[in-house]
């Protein structure tokens, strides 16, 4: 293993804990698809950020990515209550859409950039170590560190907000959270953890990462801090066998990753069964 | 400009006419098929077909080493089924909820999509190359064997609809029911899926993985606006399906470089979007305005009922009252109450002159009805609910705008035509 390798790994993992902390909500929320959709729909804003500002980091993609993001959720909540459609097509009304702006928008704009459609679908944890440089590591690893830590700050500052308005929206009500602005700040999580695992995993996968290892986790844990500890640990993981299969069958490593996590949750499931017989 | 427009609509080139046939077949089949899993509540399951369809797509090409659409399709359907499948199991044993059980095989499907496509790739082997229109889609490359099969496919799925229409319809509103009257609700399930799973194989080389959901929802969506006909729903989605396939066309064929699919998208957005707001009756505008009639109707009646009260306690029925006075009585909004008064003057209920008000003879027709559905109400519910006096008076208060003439008949027979309401006022009499 040389030091491109370690890398790679070290910003998989990154951006797996990125999505996990932010995933664990989705699916203790029954949300997934939102985040799902979400992922998709900050496609725009991020080709937008990238044209004015010429680079995938720094503060004008997380600044508009997660404006993006917030205006996509209440895009789609505008929608549902508003206009009175149903949640689940709603959500598909409005990220296909803006998914079709943002290829629309990459097309137009494909000969001045290296933005092209496969980055989108499917970005490339290869490339990363190949990237100008900070302080010895990539760009990419510096702003998804930034983005853990944010992340990360974030759900211990509100994690009673978080708790209670997860498990018992009534009672958070009570107890004085806004139920509404903390899902904001969920949607605005999980627009950054989007950012973060763009350029490396690209759009779809985010998903494998935000759903799979929380998933997982909830099959086992019983509080909440467990579940987002076991979920963190998982994904790491998923992280590590998913590199080393994607480098023996020299394959993406993003599909890797998804695939593991696919067939932990399986093993999971069976597992679970044993132990209940 | 204008010569190129021509020669698209003029279907000059060959190549032109087989996009146009396939893009337009597949909206058809797709926008037909959409508005059951619309109904359903299952719009998603087409984005996560969509996405789980791409594994079955690369064994099959890897099991035979050539590009056969065919033995593409099986493997597409195959693995489309099989995520199905896996779905129902994970969310029917209760071990994930629905959501979870969705985005996590959608995307453990796609990412070993991923992972063996990009495996084909790196084998460098000369015969993979296009494999990958199947993310992205690619509607210029529909060649004469895909509009064949996209012909034969609608044919069969409009078959299968027409046939299985009212199975599918009672799935789709009341599953409950249909199984308790005997419907084959599992294999009405199976055969839904496999249409869905089939429209979005034979559509994903066309549009890509992430916008053949957009196919399914998206007219479906917008024709749910326009009828309440499960019949003319599906006639408008396929209409609403294929204008927007035929513009997306039309946009990549001006605009060379641009994808079609998205086009054909952004085009099924907007008209969604149309018919979220211009609908008659379901759209915003529509349920705005009605809103706003309702509630001028109210204010008005309110205003009506407030002159016959006061004209009950002057004993004089058309008493003439100051505008100070019926401002002071603050039961409205100053403004409201304004709005409302131009308003009855206009319809010559009320009479002004001066500062003041008095009804006119239609206006104290209409201010009587509507005292008179009022305490006819009042009544009713303190004899037939047993409430109190004192607790009857906000129910009428909302009731009384909306009692139609035959209930008003309905409760006269049953209350016998009394005079008193249980506050032992005067119940005007019938005009």
């Amino acid at each position: 293993m040389n030091a491109n390798d370690l890398i790679i790994l070290l910003t998989a993992c990154l951006v797996t804990l990125a999505c996990v902390i932010p995933g664990s909500f989705l699916v203790l929320r029954r949300m997934t698809m939102f985040g799902d959709a979400l992922s998709h729909a900050v496609l725009p804003g991020i080709v937008i950020a990238y044209l004015l500002s010429g680079s995938l980091h720094g503060w004008p993609m997380l600044f508009s990515a997660t404006l993006t993001g917030l205006l996509v959720t209440l895009l789609i909540e505008t929608v549902q209550q508003k206009m009175r459609v149903q949640s689940d097509a709603a959500i598909g009304l409005i990220y296909t859409f803006l998914f079709a702006v943002g290829v629309i928008l990459v097309s137009l704009f494909s000969r001045q950039t290296d933005l092209d459609q496969e980055c989108v679908l499917y970005g490339d944890l290869a490339l990363i170590p190949f990237e100008t440089r900070y302080a010895g590591l990539p760009g990419a690893v510096w702003t998804t560190l930034l983005i853990d830590c944010a992340l990360i700050l974030t759900v211990w500052i509100g994690y009673r907000a978080f708790w209670s308005s997860t498990f018992d929206a009534g009672f958070a009500r009570a107890s004085g959270f806004s139920v509404l602005f903390w899902h904001y700040v969920l949607m605005a999580m999980v627009s950054l953890a989007t950012v973060s695992a763009f350029e490396s995993v690209g759009a779809i996968l985010v998903i494998s990462l935000l759903v799979g290892p929380p998933a997982l986790a909830s099959l086992f844990a019983r509080t909440l801090t467990q579940m987002l500890i076991l979920a963190a640990l998982f994904g790491l993981f998923s992280c590590i066998l998913g590199y080393l299969l994607a480098t023996g069958l020299d394959a993406s490593i993003a599909g890797a990753i998804a695939t593991v996590n696919g067939l932990l949750f399986a093993l999971g499931v069976a597992f679970r069964k044993i132990l209940s017989h | 400009m204008a010569e190129q427009a021509l020669s698209f609509f003029l279907l000059r080139e060959p190549n032109i006419r087989m996009v146009v046939a396939g893009v337009l077949l597949l909206s058809l089949i797709s926008a037909l098929v959409g508005c059951f899993t619309f109904l359903r509540k299952r719009s998603l399951m087409g984005d996560a077909i969509a996405h789980s369809v791409l594994p079955g797509i690369c064994v099959a090409f890897m099991l035979s080493n050539e590009r056969n659409p065919l033995l593409l399709l099986l493997g597409a359907l195959l693995s489309g089924l099989l995520a199905v499948g896996l779905m129902e199991y994970l969310s029917r044993r209760r071990l994930t909820r629905p959501d979870t059980a969705l985005s996590l095989l959608l995307s453990s499907f796609f990412g070993l999509g991923i992972l063996l496509l990009t495996y084909i790739q790196h084998q460098g082997d000369a015969a993979q190359a296009g494999l990958e229109k199947y993310l992205f889609g690619k509607a210029a490359g529909i060649t004469s064997a895909d509009v064949e099969l996209l012909g034969i496919s609608a044919i069969l799925v409009v078959a299968a609809i027409l046939l299985l229409r009212r199975g599918f319809t009672l799935l789709a509103f009341d599953e409950d029911y249909a199984r308790a009257a005997g419907w084959p609700v599992a294999l009405l399930q199976l055969s839904l899926s496999v249409l869905t799973v089939w429209a979005v194989s034979i559509g994903i080389q066309a549009v890509g993985v992430v916008l053949m959901a957009a196919l399914l929802i998206t007219p479906a969506l917008a024709a749910r606006f326009w009828t309440h006909s499960i019949a003319r729903m599906l006639l408008l989605a396929a209409l609403f399906g294929m204008i927007s396939g035929y513009s997306g066309a039309f946009i990549s064929y001006l605009a060379p470089g641009m994808p079609t699919g998205p086009w054909v998208v952004v085009t099924a957005t907007l008209l969604a979007g149309f018919s979220m707001l211009f609908a008659p009756r379901r759209g915003v505008l529509a349920r705005w305005q009605t809103h706003r009639n309702n509630r001028n109707t109210m204010l008005q009646e309110n205003i009506l009922k407030l002159f016959y009260q006061l004209g009950e306690k002057s004993g004089e029925e058309r008493h003439t009252v100051l505008e100070e006075d019926l401002l002071n009585q603050r039961a409205f909004a100053p403004q409201a109450l304004r709005r409302g008064l131009r308003k009855l003057e206009q319809q010559g209920l009320l009479l002004h002159r001066l500062h003041t008000y008095q009804l006119s003879d239609e206006g104290l027709r209409e201010a009587r009805r509507v005292v008179r559905l009022h305490r006819l109400w009042e009544l009713y519910l303190q004899r037939y609910l047993h409430l109190a006096p004192d607790h009857v008076h906000d129910d009428a208060e909302a009731m009384e705008h909306v009692i139609t003439p035959e209930i008003e008949e309905q409760l006269e027979q049953l209350l016998q035509n009394p005079e008193r309401d249980p506050h032992n006022t005067a119940i005007p009499p019938k005009a």
